[in-house]
C-alpha cells in the first residue's frame, strides 16, 4: 500500500461524498411490488380463468369492465416494476463489461416500460370500447 | 490512490455441494427470468383482445397448440412457483425460519405448493373451458 495523498480518513471521505442514501430503494420496491402481487394474484388468476374458452367479443367485454381493468393495471405496474429490478440484479451479477452492462440495463428498462405501457394501453382501449 | 489489490474471490457454484435451498434459489432466479420474457405472451394476448377478433384468434390458435400449451403450462408453474418461493423470502426478510429444519420445511413447502397450485389451476381451467 502506498502512502495516501490526502490527510482525510476514508470515513471522512465517505461522509462527504459517499452514500446517497438510496442503497435500499430497489430492495424496498422489490418487496413492495412482491407484496402487491401476492395480494393481486388470486383475482388475476380468477380473471384469466373467466376468459378461457371465450371469443374476442366475450373477452373484450370482461376485460373492459372497470374493476377487472383496474386489477389488471395494478398487476401490470407491480409486475413490470418487479421484473425490471430483478433483471437489473441478474445483469449486474453476470455482466462484467461496463459498456455491455450499461447497454443491458438500458435495454432492460426499455423492455419493461414498453411491456407495461403496451399492456396498459390495450386495457384502456378495451375499457373505452373503441 | 492505491493500486488495485488482487483480492481473493469467493468460489463459484461448482465448488459447493448442491443443497435444496441452493437449488431453489437458482430456480427462483430462473423462473423470474422465464416470467420476464413470458410477459410478452401476456402483453400479446391483451393487445390482441384490444385489436379485434382476427388477432385474438391468432393468440388462441397459438395457446391451443401443443407448443403453446406447454409454454402456458410452464408459465403457470413459473408464476406460482416464483410466488410460493417468494413468500418464503418474506419469512426470511422478517427474520423467521432460519433454523435448519425450518428453512428446509419452508423450501419443500414452496416447491410442493407451487406444483400443487399449478395442477389445481389447470384442472379448473379444463373444467371451466376445456383448455384454451
Amino acid at each position: 500500500m502506498s502512502a495516501p495523498r490526502s490527510m482525510r480518513t476514508p470515513l471522512g471521505r465517505v461522509r462527504n461524498l459517499g452514500s446517497s442514501h438510496s442503497g435500499t430503494t430497489d430492495f424496498w420496491r422489490q418487496r413492495l411490488t412482491a407484496v402487491a402481487m401476492t395480494l393481486l394474484i388470486i383475482p388475476v388468476i380468477v380473471i384469466i380463468l373467466m376468459l378461457i374458452g371465450r371469443n374476442q367479443a366475450g373477452a373484450a367485454q370482461i376485460l373492459g369492465s372497470l374493476p377487472i381493468a383496474i386489477i389488471l393495471v395494478l398487476f401490470i405496474v407491480a409486475s413490470t416494476w418487479h421484473m425490471r429490478i430483478g433483471m437489473q440484479i441478474v445483469i449486474e451479477d453476470y455482466v462484467h463489461n461496463e459498456k455491455i452492462k450499461l447497454a443491458s440495463v438500458m435495454a432492460n428498462n426499455f423492455f419493461c416500460i414498453a411491456v407495461a405501457l403496451a399492456s396498459i394501453y390495450a386495457i384502456l382501449k378495451l375499457s373505452s370500447g373503441v | 490512490m492505491t493500486a488495485r489489490i488482487e483480492r481473493p474471490l469467493s468460489p463459484h457454484l461448482q465448488t459447493y455441494r448442491v443443497t435444496l435451498t441452493m437449488a431453489l434459489s437458482i430456480i427462483h432466479r430462473a423462473t423470474g427470468i422465464a416470467l420476464y420474457f413470458g410477459t410478452l405472451l401476456f402483453a400479446w394476448w391483451l393487445i390482441a383482445a384490444a385489436s379485434g377478433p382476427g388477432a385474438y384468434a391468432n393468440v388462441q390458435a397459438f395457446t391451443g397448440s401443443i407448443i403453446g400449451k406447454l409454454i402456458v403450462f410452464g408459465y403457470t408453474w413459473s408464476l406460482l412457483h416464483h410466488l410460493c418461493s417468494g413468500i418464503r423470502y418474506f419469512f426470511w426478510d422478517l427474520g423467521y425460519g432460519f433454523k435448519a429444519n425450518e428453512r428446509e420445511a419452508l423450501t419443500w413447502g414452496a416447491l410442493i405448493a407451487g406444483i400443487s397450485l399449478t395442477v389445481l389451476v389447470w384442472i379448473i381451467a379444463y373444467t371451466v373451458g376445456g383448455g384454451r
